[in-house]
């Protein structure tokens, strides 16, 4: 239980996905200067990835270790990932028109999203169990979401600053910016060993 | 002939993926901790975008227009898997540093905008083309910006000691990734800047954060009100 309490924080603040594993910055970078829109797409996400990694980690354990398959896990893996998203769409649009207003529009981005993947290959190298990768998977798209939503945050007040430099304005400054809260991110490196 | 150049050219300069089109930023940021990764990541990136505009290109005819992006996605997911048993065993070690980011060049932004925006509007030997200059450009990005973190984080370039400083460990780190690729970006729309004013034309627009600068934008087929939502204008 220890272990997994650790897991799921050092998932969330040690090795944030975005922050130190690099995994997901086209949304980061993309849909982060708003936001309310980057809770949505955070929100996606974190549902997205929970969901994949559980069918990723169901299909490596019970499709492609029985036939010795393992290599083909990333063609295996993008497709269960693109289905799936398809899928979630869909049942959104009929069950749940509201959520699906919100979230629904981040869907078809999320398919190629390297964090859903790159969760679902983490976990696998990790010979995670299942809860444990689940653990990972919600940890991990929690830190996706506190750092988009910081991120947005902060670039805000930056869109409202005159004194940037021209050639600095708009994506150079959030590279800058997201350099900077990584540092701070690195703090919490000694929290857990 | 003329033609082909200009898309090869295309690639490396005036599209270049990485400081022009800012796409593919993960691998970018993730890999160029020294000369020798950013360099590998770049040729496995090139490999497979070489193969997959081909196949894709052949493939254009045939493929209906509803299931296109899974089917890219497969072809694009078989090279990868190609690249990686190459790698496995003619690279074990570079392939153990580049780690995940192997088999995550399927959902390399790159791969999947060329292969949507050009190989399956185009012949094959001009995608050919284009994949060879769209992968020199993201190489030569790497290697760039992996040269610059190499030299000033770890005091090497290419493993030989070069510099005569305290090398400054945090740029090899992951904050060092975002700086250096930041000013990089900043210093290359200044230059472009420079250049546009030298050469008396109008300055060229700056880079979008919006849904302009996502390469999946054109994969959300979404309505035009909802895109602007996207790009995160009031509605």
């Amino acid at each position: 239980m220890t272990e997994l309490f650790l897991l799921f924080l050092s998932s969330i603040f040690v090795h944030n996905i975005l922050l130190s594993r690099f995994l997901g910055c086209c949304p980061f970078m993309g849909v982060s200067s708003k936001l309310k829109t980057a809770q949505g797409m955070g929100a996606a996400v974190v549902f997205v990835i929970v969901l994949a990694s559980c069918m990723t980690w169901l299909t490596y354990n019970f499709l492609l270790v029985p036939l010795h398959l393992e290599y083909l896990y990333t063609m295996s893996f993008i497709l269960v990932i693109a289905a799936l998203v398809q899928f979630v769409e869909l049942a959104l649009k009929k069950l749940n028109p509201v959520l699906y207003k919100s979230l629904g529009i981040f869907l078809p981005l999320i398919t190629t999203n390297c964090a859903v993947l790159g969760v679902a290959v983490l976990n696998m190298n990790e010979n995670y169990g299942l809860v444990a990768a689940l653990v990972n998977a919600f940890g991990s798209s929690l830190g996706f979401l506190l750092a988009i939503s910081l991120m947005a945050g902060i670039r805000e007040r930056i869109e409202s600053n005159e004194g940037i430099p021209e050639c600095l304005k708009g994506l150079p400054m959030a590279l800058i910016t997201a350099g900077l809260m990584s540092i701070a991110f690195m703090g919490f490196n000694g929290i857990i060993k | 002939m003329a033609s082909n150049l200009k898309v090869l050219t295309n690639g490396i300069l005036s599209e270049n993926p990485t400081f022009v089109q800012c796409i593919g930023l993960c691998p970018t940021l993730a890999v160029t901790t020294s000369v020798e990764n950013g360099f590998g990541m770049g040729l496995a990136a090139t490999f497979v975008l070489i193969a997959s505009n081909a196949v894709i290109s052949l493939l254009r005819k045939i493929v209906p227009d509803e299931v296109r992006i899974p089917i890219f996605i497969v072809v694009i997911a078989g090279f990868v898997t190609m690249i990686e048993f190459l790698m496995k065993a003619f690279a074990p070690d570079l392939n153990k540093s580049l780690g995940i980011f192997i088999p995550l060049i399927v959902v390399n932004c790159i791969i999947l905008a060329r292969a949507e925006a050009f190989a399956s509007k185009n012949g094959v030997i001009a995608s050919i083309f284009d994949g060879i200059g769209m992968g020199i450009g993201f190489t030569c990005a790497l290697v760039f910006l992996g040269s610059i973190r190499e030299i000033f984080g770890s005091g090497t370039w290419l493993g030989n000691p070069v510099a005569s400083f305290e090398p400054a460990m945090l740029i090899v780190l992951a904050p060092g990734g975002f700086i250096v690729l930041g000013c990089c970006m900043g210093a290359f729309r200044a230059i472009q800047a420079k250049l546009a004013s030298f050469h008396g034309v109008a300055k060229p627009a700056a880079a979008s954060t919006g849904c302009g600068c996502c390469a999946m934008a054109k994969f959300c087929r979404k309505s035009e009100s909802e895109k602007s939502e996207c790009e995160g204008e009031a509605r």
